[in-house]
């Protein structure tokens, strides 16, 4: 035994030094910085620079989706909770650094379309992250493609037609996320291969680590700003799989280098960016710590770690519900609405509509607005009086307690009639003798769903309770439905007989909460309507706050809205549609989303040629004909998965998805297809064209096609600058599609 | 040494097998290949190695060899294997050779080669009488006490109603394809069931109507679901325990148990896919002898299933994309096999595309043609298809109907949304409810035919009787201003300025005004898509669009239900997004005016390609507006695995006859255990082939990783196409759903667990106490299996009596979760 142990230390201090040596053997060596810089990248991001930040205070108005965004802006400037089910809150956050860095307060009203800012606003920071997304985006683009080993001149050529892109332009130039959600993309891209060319001669260096690291972050950057992200994790993820999986078969190196790259991998590529994606949310939380116009939709627990929201309320509130307590019960469903357990003196009705008969007691509701008639009693059904005891008797797990509305002291009650909307379930109400052979059934069983034990005891804002009706084993359930007219609209709430299972709409909470003090009536009214008593907040953890926010963020659902500038996946590809951004007040000056149609075709078509290029060659390779040296068969296929892949991951899931779209949302899509462009022509020259004049031929065509699509891109700058007015005569000649929404003045 | 494998190896494994040199066997085996393989000469062994795994059937001979050698022969578990050897005996010496003189000795020592043939005969016999026992076993405990409960349970009051509707010949509409209804109604019609029946409810006796022979032909197809699983196992693993396990598995599942005994699409449905999966396995089996009989018949065989699959639901699809994976597989590496010539591979290819693309789309169509053929009459479904559709049928006012062909002033028309399934422009004499807009009349649209449907065309500017016989007939054109008066209130089709009810950023469609006058509101541009200014309209054939004049908004019908005031029809909206969709199109179905003449309608009667895209059209939408209600109790993909909720099929109350469709626990939950331990083992064994680590020879030479890789692949393959879809559904969903997926992830347990129960006895024991704790495992399974049958078997033959909460109750002390409701 004792060897055996001796062995396996030995075994383990061995394999912690074989890691230390491979994995951080750039301790060893000094850290050298030595500098060349490519003129080139420098000017294309002098130029792309130039495009994007040129002006970019105009329009000094609310353009288009900034509506949106800059709500969001304004809510962290004033630290206000808010809820954004479009995406995680990194790209938000960006925007508001804009916002930060310029001073702004959030006072601004983000009501309208082109409404001009007012002097507090610093649009020019605000613009300003976006816009150098953008422009970052020409050299990367360059980078890219020279990364995966094609020529300088592709990589200037995929670097210029960025540069061009209209669309991107636009959509660089405003508050909106699309060029940062591209920018991080490409820089997870970018980053991914200069760490697999590192692969090869100098692995573990401190670039190694670097760029493996950036790749990580990168693609949670990407997550964070938008889910669309994810897709794009999951091709760089997919991609490093294959490449991990060759690393495996090599059997040049030992197994504990191959598990050190493996370790490494999974620490950058999955842990970090878990880490990262939580990191935003912490900052979030963080930063926003004030109630707001969202806490609703949140459960009380969560409000209740807000300055000023729930909190303001329930601070001081005792903690342990006891016999005599006073308190308010919120459905934790929250669907359709968050509400309150709630009754009035209105009885249900004799006969309903359709003929069926009812009890004709009090009606016991769910209302959406605090009220004084939320407020209900727990009473000891063994004792008489209401009043919390000294020492309170908390309630623990199972007992049975009887639940007094307080302004009318009648008994909450379920009994075998039908309920008023939901006729499978029993109805709620509040006990009303009547004298006739219908007795009171009013006592409940109470059941913690989240303890810990069964003996835990019934807490404010932690508990999540259900009442089993002891008679029928019905439980206290918040239908969901809205009674009509004679219920005021307010919720339906039912004893559900058949319960099936777990379901959030028959667990409550209690939110507000005190000590019964008054023994008469008189005095409990008084007290009721009263504001509860303060002391000390109550915090969540930040897992748990996460994971709820996380959760409803995801489960949101917004009524989806049609907009009249909405458009289908397919229209994207050909440039079908097109958005009016802004429009001048006063003269025809405006701005559109609207691609460069020359580049936009090319590059579709650039695909479709690298696809049956890539078919041809597959099948003759599998027939042993190499039409390709291996080295370049090898960079032309990583070259397509990277490309091709990244075109259909950030397109073709939009199939799926319900929710409104807008061509904006293809312009991740596009800037891959776009890197793929230079990349096959650069094929075609090198493979293709067999003889000196046909390349010549061909670089001519090229430039040619290149001057049509800067012609293009002239052509269409009124539009995507938005700087130049133009005659209604030439608005209807840019009108180059029907389908095409330009604004013309009559 | 190619890799240092010792450190991956658990130290038994040196110990045990120290006799052969592992470097000089390995050469040897490398060299051995490289002669048998030209067309890889590149490849390093480890890749090479690789290579073969994804290749089918390659080492079959020497697999069989070495089983006999030290894998225990567990009840014939040769069986298959010495059919092969017989075929492909040419590998067998070599491998033997290879495997190094001690095992070969051992080989030689316990099964000389006249025992096999001698006792050949006498396995096959035995794997046919196993085969039988599977089988009656199967359909004994489908047909026991199959015709209780004798009262609709569940979703026989729909599948039950659609064989009646065939029987019948009355058309309706369905979201799934017709196949499944169509069987069960033959089997209907064939046992004597007259198609009386109603099927109201869940819950109504059946009283004298015969519903055995329904009831039996499901349960009869249900019952070959066992030895298919067992069929295909046998054939992936050729392992006759993994093949029982599986068969156990299956039979003993209270949950395959009681969704076979009931008149369903499942048991059908499932009786494909699983025809599908073994056909499609025993034609991979028969690649070394391609075009032969059997290989055109397994093949063929594959796209019947799969035309049977698809036809009976959508859910068929997922099994065609697994067979279309494995064709596109198999067709590749014919593909690198150079000696294959471009000619053979042409063959090949166009053989697939035969029978599995061309015969199954032949079919699929001429179950659609048998379905449009047989149902002829009028029925309930006739309003979800348009109206050209409407023409086929007998019974309905279009069949056979003349009406006059173009639009008129003082027409009597419908009109109809051209959207499918959303209906007729629709008003009453029921107003709008207070807050919901401009309280005026409703308009509506509804699926049904109706008296006020009916709307009249008027001129807008003069309230003359256009019928008045003196005026000239004047035809509605293209672009002309009109008026919609609704026929039975006098109202006209109204719209302006205030929210729609339910779609917050269109505008209020009313009915206004009082006998026919309104205001300038009720002006109606009628354009025709795609048309010239100044054409008349033709009915049914012209698509319409309404625009309304002052404020430019286009009459559409939003497809959103209505709430109770509105009578749950479908809300109609002025939509001021002028784009083009089909909610916006209308057309003009039925068309009375006395001053025109009446022409046939024969020659609208749209051809089978038009109603076969139409039909699917409208199963598409229906099928996507199955969507589950804000508070219903839905169930979510995550719950099916772990059997987390159950349904009711029938009975609620502790006197009714219960019947609960929920897995069998303990099966499913070792299913579950076996996904996990199959992920696990897999990837351990694919990382280690990868990195060349040469496996120990009782894993590697009987095939074992072959078969955990590949034929465990299949079965997970199967459980991944048949289960992860449905997160991305956003209809309602059930747990009856995840049934099919059940099959593949029972079929990965038979394979995984004799797999790894042959790896512990190796490596826990010498080989006769091995075979006794492969032979002891395996049964204590089958057992465990069976027992918990015993204990649970009453959810799917039915129980009365307490509550499985109260300590009488049969089922007491069973309800191990909370969310079981039996």
């Amino acid at each position: 035994m004792g060897k055996g142990t001796l062995e396996a230390d030995k075994t383990l201090g061995i394999l912690l030094s074989l890691l230390f040596y491979k994995m951080l053997g750039f301790l060893r060596h000094p850290l050298v910085v030595t500098a060349d810089i490519n003129l080139n990248v420098v000017a294309l991001t002098g130029v792309g620079l130039l495009s994007r930040l040129w002006r970019l205070t105009y329009p000094r108005a609310v353009v288009f989706d900034e509506v949106y965004y800059g709500q969001y802006i304004s809510f962290y400037m004033k630290r206000i909770f808010f809820l954004d089910d479009s995406g995680p809150p990194f790209g938000h956050m960006l925007l508001a650094l804009g916002g930060y860095l310029g001073g702004f307060d959030g006072n601004f009203l983000w009501n309208r379309i082109g409404a001009e800012y007012s002097s507090n606003v610093p649009v020019w920071s605000l613009r300003l992250l976006p816009a150098l997304a953008g422009a970052f985006l020409v050299p990367m683009a360059y980078q890219i493609v020279l990364e995966l080993n094609f020529s300088h001149c592709a990589a200037m050529g995929a670097a210029l037609l960025v540069l061009i892109e209209n669309a991107l332009i636009t959509q660089s130039r405003l508050i909106l996320l699309e060029s940062v959600l591209i920018f991080f993309n490409l820089l997870s891209v970018l980053s991914y291969l200069k760490f697999s060319n590192l692969q090869k001669h100098s692995p573990f260096s401190p670039s190694w680590w670097f760029w493996l690291m950036l790749t990580g972050v990168a693609c949670s950057c990407a997550v964070g700003i938008k889910y669309m992200g994810v897709f794009t994790y999951l091709l760089v993820l997919s991609i490093a799989a294959v490449h991990a999986w060759h690393l495996i078969g090599d059997q040049t190196l030992s197994n504990v280098c191959v598990f050190c790259h493996l370790l490494a991998r999974t620490v950058a590529l999955l842990i970090i960016p878990i880490l990262t994606y939580l990191l935003f949310f912490y900052v979030h939380l963080i930063l926003l710590y004030r109630s707001g116009p969202h806490d609703q939709i949140m459960s009380s627990a969560f409000q209740a770690s807000l300055e000023g929201g729930l909190a303001r309320i329930t601070r001081g509130q005792p903690l342990e519900v006891a016999y005599g307590s006073q308190v308010t019960l919120r459905s934790v469903f929250g669907k359709p609405m968050p509400c309150w357990l709630h009754s009035h003196q209105n009885t249900y009705p004799m006969i309903y509509e359709n003929g069926r008969g009812s009890s004709h007691q009090q009606q016991v509701t769910c209302y959406p607005f605090k009220d004084v008639n939320n407020w209900w009693i727990v009473k000891d059904p063994g004792r008489h009086q209401l009043v919390v005891g000294n020492p309170p008797r908390p309630i623990r797990h199972g007992d049975i307690v009887q639940l007094v509305h307080g302004m009318t002291t009648r008994l909450l009650n379920t009994h075998d009639v039908a309920a008023p909307l939901s006729p499978h379930s029993q109805e709620v109400s509040c006990y009303i003798d009547y004298n006739i052979s219908m007795p009171a059934q009013n006592l409940w069983r109470l059941e913690i769903v989240n303890r810990e034990s069964d003996t835990d005891v019934w807490k404010t804002i932690m508990s999540e309770v259900r009442f089993v009706h002891v008679n029928t084993s019905a439980i206290l359930k918040l239908s969901g439905a809205h009674l009509p007219d004679w219920g005021f609209r307010q919720l339906e709430v039912v004893g559900e007989k058949l319960s099936r299972g777990f379901h959030e709409s028959m667990v409550w909470n209690v939110e507000e909460h005190r000590y019964g003090k008054s023994q008469e009536q008189k005095e409990r009214e008084l007290e009721l309507h009263s504001p509860t008593q303060v002391d000390i907040s109550r915090n969540l953890s930040f897992m748990a706050r996460f994971s709820e926010l996380q959760w409803r963020m995801l489960t949101l659902r917004t009524d989806d809205s049609e907009h009249k500038y909405s458009s289908t996946p397919l229209e994207w590809v050909t440039l079908d549609t097109n958005i009016a951004y802004w429009l001048h007040p006063r003269t025809s000056a405006q701005i559109h989303l609207l691609g460069n149609i020359t580049i936009w075709a090319s590059a579709s078509l650039a695909m479709v040629t690298y696809a049956l290029l890539f078919f041809w060659y597959l099948l003759r390779r599998r027939r042993s004909i190499r039409d390709l040296p291996e080295d370049c068969w090898l960079r032309w296929v990583l070259a397509g998965a990277l490309c091709c892949g990244g075109w259909a991951v950030n397109y073709l899931p939009f199939f799926m998805m319900e929710k409104t779209l807008f061509l904006y949302h293809y312009l991740p899509a596009l800037t891959f297809q776009i890197i793929l462009l230079p990349v096959v022509l650069q094929h075609v020259n090198d493979h293709l064209c067999r003889s000196q004049l046909q390349r010549s031929v061909f670089s001519a065509l090229v430039v040619a096609w290149y001057s049509s699509a800067c012609h293009v891109f002239n052509t269409l700058r009124p539009l995507t600058y938005g700087d130049t007015p133009l005659s209604p005569s030439e608005l209807r000649a840019l009108r180059w599609r029907d389908s095409w929404d330009i604004l013309i003045r009559k | 040494m190619l890799c240092d494998t010792s450190r991956l190896l658990p130290a038994g494994a040196a110990t045990t097998l120290p006799a052969q040199p592992r470097s000089r066997g390995s050469a040897l085996r490398c060299r051995r290949r490289e002669l048998h393989f030209p067309g890889h000469p590149a490849l390093p062994f480890c890749d090479f190695l690789a290579a073969q795994l994804t290749r089918p059937s390659f080492p079959p001979g020497r697999r069989v060899i070495l089983r006999r050698g030290r894998m225990p022969p567990v009840m014939g578990g040769s069986l298959a294997g010495s059919e092969r050897r017989a075929r492909r005996g040419r590998c067998g010496p070599q491998a033997a050779r290879a495997v190094g003189p001690d095992v070969a000795a051992e080989d030689a020592a316990r099964s000389p080669k006249r025992l096999v043939q001698g006792s050949r005969r006498f396995k096959a016999a035995g794997g046919w009488a196993l085969l039988a026992v599977v089988t009656l076993l199967s359909f004994a405990t489908r047909f026991h006490r199959l015709d209780e409960p004798p009262h609709i349970c569940w979703d026989e009051t729909h599948f039950g109603k659609m064989g009646s509707y065939y029987i019948n010949r009355t058309f309706f509409f369905d979201v799934h394809p017709p196949l499944g209804k169509m069987l069960i109604g033959l089997a209907g019609y064939l046992s004597g069931y007259d198609g009386t029946f109603l099927f109201q409810k869940p819950g109504d006796k059946y009283e004298h109507h015969s519903y055995m022979g329904m009831r039996g032909f499901c349960a009869f197809l249900g019952s070959w679901l066992i030895p298919f699983a067992y069929l295909t196992v046998l054939e992936v693993s050729k392992s006759l325990p993994a093949a029982l396990l599986t068969a156990a598995l299956l039979t003993f599942d209270t949950g395959c148990l009681t969704l076979s005994q009931y008149i369903l699409l499942d048991p059908i449905l499932m009786f494909f896919i699983m025809a599908a999966m073994l056909s499609m396995v025993k034609y991979n089996s028969c690649t070394d002898r391609p075009f032969s009989a059997s290989w055109w018949f397994w093949l063929s065989l594959t796209g019947i299933s799969l035309a049977g699959a698809l036809g009976v639901k959508f859910v068929g699809l997922f099994i065609i994309l697994q067979v279309g994976l494995n064709t596109i597989s198999d067709l590749w590496h014919l593909f690198g096999d150079l000696s294959l010539s471009l000619v053979t591979m042409g063959k090949h290819l166009i053989a697939r595309i035969l029978c599995l693309i061309v015969l199954p789309l032949a079919l699929y169509m001429a179950i659609f043609a048998v379905h449009f053929i047989v149902l002829n009459k009028s029925g309930p479904g006739d309003g979800f298809f348009s109206s050209a559709f409407q023409a086929r049928l007998s019974g309905n006012n279009l069949h056979n109907a003349s009406i006059p062909e173009h639009l008129a002033y003082g027409s009597v028309i419908t009109v109809k949304n051209l959207r499918m399934a959303s209906g007729y422009l629709h008003s009453h004499r029921h107003l709008y409810p207070e807050g919901i807009g401009a309280r005026q009349q409703q308009v509506t649209t509804y699926l049904h035919k109706d008296y006020n449907n009916l709307w009249i065309v008027k001129k807008h500017n003069t309230n003359s009787d256009p019928l008045d016989p003196s005026l000239p007939v004047e035809f509605v054109r293209h672009g002309d201003i009109i008026r919609l008066e609704h026929k039975e209130t006098s109202r006209n089709l109204h719209s302006h300025y205030h929210e729609a009810p339910l779609t917050r950023k269109h505008y209020q469609v009313t009915g206004y005004g009082i006998n026919g006058t309104g205001d300038s509101n009720d002006f109606w541009r009628i354009e025709v898509v795609n048309r010239k200014f100044g054409n008349r309209i033709k009915v049914l054939r012209s698509r319409i669009r309404l625009i309304h004049l002052v404020t430019g908004c286009v009459l559409g019908s939003s497809g959103k239900v209505l709430p109770k005031w509105g009578w749950e029809q479908l809300e109609v909206t002025c939509t001021p997004y002028l784009k083009e969709t089909l909610n916006s199109i209308w057309n003009v179905e039925d068309h009375f005016n006395p001053k025109l003449p009446n022409i046939s309608l024969d020659v609208l009667k749209p051809s089978f390609p038009e109603i076969l895209l139409e039909s699917h059209m409208v199963m598409l939408r229906g099928n996507n507006g199955l969507k589950p209600k804000d508070n219903d109790f839905t169930s979510k993909p995550w719950h099916w695995p772990i059997n987390y909720q159950g349904l009711r099929f029938s009975g609620i109350n502790d006197t009714d006859f219960r019947v609960y469709l929920l897995g069998n626990p303990v099966v499913w939950w070792l299913n579950l255990l076996s996904i996990a331990l199959y992920l696990l083992t897999g990837s351990f064994t694919a990382v280690a082939l990868q990195r060349g680590v040469h496996l120990p020879a009782e894993v590697e030479d009987p095939g074992l990783s072959q078969v955990l890789l590949r034929g465990g692949g299949q079965a997970l393959l199967g459980w991944v196409l048949h289960y992860f879809p449905f997160f991305l559904m956003g209809r309602i969903l059930y747990f009856h759903h995840y049934f099919p997926a059940m099959l593949f992830s029972s079929m990965l347990t038979g394979i995984l667990w004799d797999t790894l129960l042959r790896l512990c006895a190796w490596r826990l024991a010498p080989s006769s106490l091995a075979r006794g704790i492969h032979v002891g495992g395996i049964l204590s399974l089958l057992l465990g299996t069976a027992y918990s049958f015993y204990l649970f078997h009453p959810l799917a033959y039915g129980m009365v009596g307490p509550l499985a909460q109260n300590p009488l109750s049969p089922m007491a002390g069973l309800r191990w979760l909370e969310s079981w409701d039996f």
